[in-house]
């Protein structure tokens, strides 16, 4: 072999050796998962990685807790992924990366238009109009119902506008009469208390945009408790857990130890897969209250992040995602709601049971029913200092530690002064 | 033999940094956070605020009565923890002492009871936790033997008593091997000549074992009772993972108080978290120079028998 085919021979390799670092553009994508979401992302971004010569996503699978708990930590010392799944959306707001310079005005426009009831909750204020993140999963809370043993019990369903006593009175009749334990069971969160506050009036924020515990808070509060008093819900789910920890009563519905059961709208894969065997179960409107029959959006996103040495690369993914044939992939696959307002309308090809089926439409039903101050603490950037002392304190009344009136005056205090120090 | 002054340097050297970077800086920063507010992380962003956190989480009323205190529940924690320590510590040194009493005779199987005593400490504090959960939830193992037996279920960890009396009780159950082991390797240490003269003065057992047996046993019943009341003081894991603090805050302790202030919580207070620390940095100092004074109490009435 001459020194010519040599050369020939080995340029390509070489090339290809020293080229290749310069091309690899790796990005670390944090996620949490709720079902499969982690799984069908890391399918898309193979599609991703197809398309962009490259490019490589590498995606972390986490638990929950890290995200909640670790992530900020990370991210206030300079570290942490590229991309991450997070719930809280506005909170971490100043460490995102703002996609818009990366996007095309088309893709702009598309992104705003698609997204437009969810983009502000990542953003710093009303001044703020940056596109930050793309919503995987939009949730909605609501309730839901053995059916079977209102059947069994021969008790009627409240209706439509039921609200919140109405459906307790009922699911009360239905535990009696079958000898179920208990009437209704909440998941131990902030977020779930939030329609029930805003039910019985709370308003959720005063004059200044301050977070307040008004008499509408306060009556929701102490009918809860009450609740608890009476025998009607499990006093183990927010009384037999301490601090702020979130926890959830699936397992409670699943085993057929509660008639109703408030959570939300992630729940409906592990419903069911765990559930739709055992007994007909349904999710039914959202419970009312004099002042509105509402519901709680939530949810998590991918996010790219400002630390990114790649954000061309990241802001690129997370537009890849957010295209209506993959979003509508994402939903589908997930059994989650779609937050992109054409994906809404085109419709999700769910390959999920009836019941499932049934369940989405139910909790697609409810968003426009979403009362203001629900939105509002949503986009919140400091929701959780409401949710988390929500949880403590309610929690302590549950647990007959205190008074639900202590409660709540330790409730106003706690999120007064995490406000305040979250100012400083 | 002439040996290089700076010899015991370059063997002491790689340790004082481990030490220094991991121990002491930690400590130092931890200092620096109590005297600074914010929720930023970095020091520099961080505002001075002098004594402000130490004097937030000591604005009592009254300290025996937590709701009357600003930050209660760091006064519900420290009550908690006080009472915990209490009970878990002289109740553990009590059964770990009788253990050892039994396992030092001569006994069937004597090493397969050791080794039955000590194996719940080769366990992980999260493994040995969720066991107790499986067995003492609702729908777990006790509540299904009382159920079998015609008994109602109990809601072991959802009551405020019976979660207290679990969370010492497994803590017993997972530690009192680990403290049996030194007693008894202190029990074997008494020359047995001793024993050989108190049966020859016709002493009965339990004057034989106050006069002989526990007085030669002092130094390691000390030892036990101060590794266990500084262990004790330090309880988080466990006990997070079986009770989560609760029902309420019936079973939250210092360190669990620290951790919800510092990471737990949206907006994280680390100044506040850092004060919580150095007063239990302070409580464990008392501990430890009790030990210090009972320890030379102890081989100063030695020295004079």
């Amino acid at each position: 072999m001459n020194r010519l085919s040599l050369s020939a021979t080995w340029a390509p390799a070489l090339a290809a050796v020293v080229a290749t670092p310069a091309l690899a553009q790796e990005l670390r994508l944090q996620c949490y998962s709720d079902g499969n979401e982690c799984e069908v992302t890391g399918d898309i971004a193979k599609r991703f990685e197809a398309a962009n010569a490259g490019a490589k996503i590498v995606i972390d699978k986490v638990p929950y807790k890290a995200v909640v708990e670790q992530l900020p930590v990370q991210l206030a010392a300079g570290e942490g992924p590229d991309i991450a799944r997070v719930t809280d959306l506005g909170g971490l707001n100043k460490y995102y990366l703002d996609l818009t310079p990366h996007l095309s005005p088309a893709r702009q426009k598309a992104w705003t238009t698609n997204f437009a009831s969810t983009l502000p909750w990542f953003r710093a204020g009303p001044a703020d109009k940056g596109i930050y993140g793309l919503m995987s999963q939009l949730t909605v809370t609501g309730a839901y119902v053995n059916k079977t043993l209102f059947e069994q019990a021969n008790v009627p369903m409240p209706g439509d506008k039921a609200t919140w006593d109405q459906w307790m009175a009922a699911a009360d009749k239905v535990a009696k009469a079958t000898k179920t334990p208990f009437a209704m069971a909440m998941d131990r969160s902030g977020h779930r208390f939030a329609p029930l506050a805003v039910a019985y009036g709370a308003k959720i924020f005063d004059s200044k945009g301050m977070p307040v515990i008004d008499a509408g808070y306060q009556t929701a509060v102490k009918k809860f408790v009450d609740w608890h008093k009476a025998g009607l819900m499990p006093k183990e789910v927010w009384g037999g857990v301490g601090g702020s920890q979130y926890r959830d009563a699936f397992e409670e519905f699943a085993n057929g130890r509660v008639v109703m059961y408030y959570s939300g709208s992630w729940q409906v894969k592990r419903m069911d897969n765990q559930v739709t065997k055992a007994f007909h179960w349904t999710v039914v409107p959202a419970p009312c209250g004099p002042a509105a029959c509402t519901a709680m959006p939530g949810g998590a996103a991918f996010v790219a992040l400002k630390r990114t040495k790649q954000p061309a690369l990241a802001a690129k993914f997370l537009d890849f995602l957010a295209q209506d044939a993959n979003y509508k992939e994402l939903m589908a696959r997930t059994d989650n709601i779609p937050a992109s307002l054409a994906v809404a309308k085109a419709g999700v090809p769910y390959k999920v049971s009836a019941l499932a089926g049934t369940a989405l439409d139910s909790f697609v039903a409810d968003v426009p029913k979403i009362a203001k101050p629900n939105y509002d603490l949503q986009g919140y950037r400091f929701n959780r200092a409401v949710f988390l002392p929500t949880a403590q304190r309610v929690g302590q009344a549950v647990a007959g530690e205190m008074s639900a009136d202590d409660a709540l005056k330790r409730l106003a205090t706690d999120i007064d002064e995490q406000v305040k120090a979250a100012s400083k | 033999m002439q040996v290089n002054r700076s010899t015991p340097w370059f063997f002491l050297t790689p340790n004082l940094v481990i030490f220094g970077v991991f121990t002491f800086l930690p400590i130092a920063i931890n200092f620096y956070y109590a005297f600074t507010g914010g929720v930023q992380l970095y020091p520099r962003d961080r505002p001075f605020v002098g004594f402000e956190n130490l004097a937030t989480l000591l604005d009592c009323g009254n300290y025996l009565d937590p709701s009357t205190c600003r930050r209660d529940l760091f006064w519900r924690a420290v009550w908690n923890t006080a009472k915990y320590a209490l009970f878990q510590v002289s109740l553990m040194v009590l059964f770990s002492l009788i253990t050892a009493l039994v396992l030092n005779r001569k006994i069937i199987g004597r090493g397969f009871w050791r080794g039955v005593y000590f194996y719940p400490v080769l366990l992980s504090p999260v493994v040995v936790a969720l066991i107790w959960k499986w067995i003492l939830q609702r729908d777990g193992l006790l509540n299904a033997a009382m159920v079998a037996a015609g008994n109602q279920p109990v809601l072991w960890l959802a009551e405020a008593g019976p979660a207290f009396f679990w969370v010492v009780f497994v803590s017993i159950w997972a530690h009192m091997g680990f403290y049996t082991l030194i007693l008894l390797a202190g029990l074997q240490a008494i020359p047995a000549d001793l024993y050989e003269a108190a049966q020859l003065d016709r002493a009965s057992p339990w004057r034989t074992l106050v006069r002989v047996t526990l007085p030669l046993l002092m130094p390691n019943l000390l030892v036990v009772l101060v590794l266990a009341a500084i262990r004790a003081v330090q309880t988080f894991d466990e006990v997070f993972v079986l009770t989560g603090g609760g029902p309420g805050s019936a079973t939250t302790f210092v360190v669990q108080f620290i951790y919800q202030t510092g990471f737990q919580e949206q907006v994280r207070l680390y100044g506040l978290a850092a004060a919580g620390s150095l007063l239990l940095a302070v409580a464990l100092i008392v501990l430890t120079l009790v030990q210090l004074r009972a320890t030379r109490a102890g081989s100063a009435g030695e020295k004079t028998r």
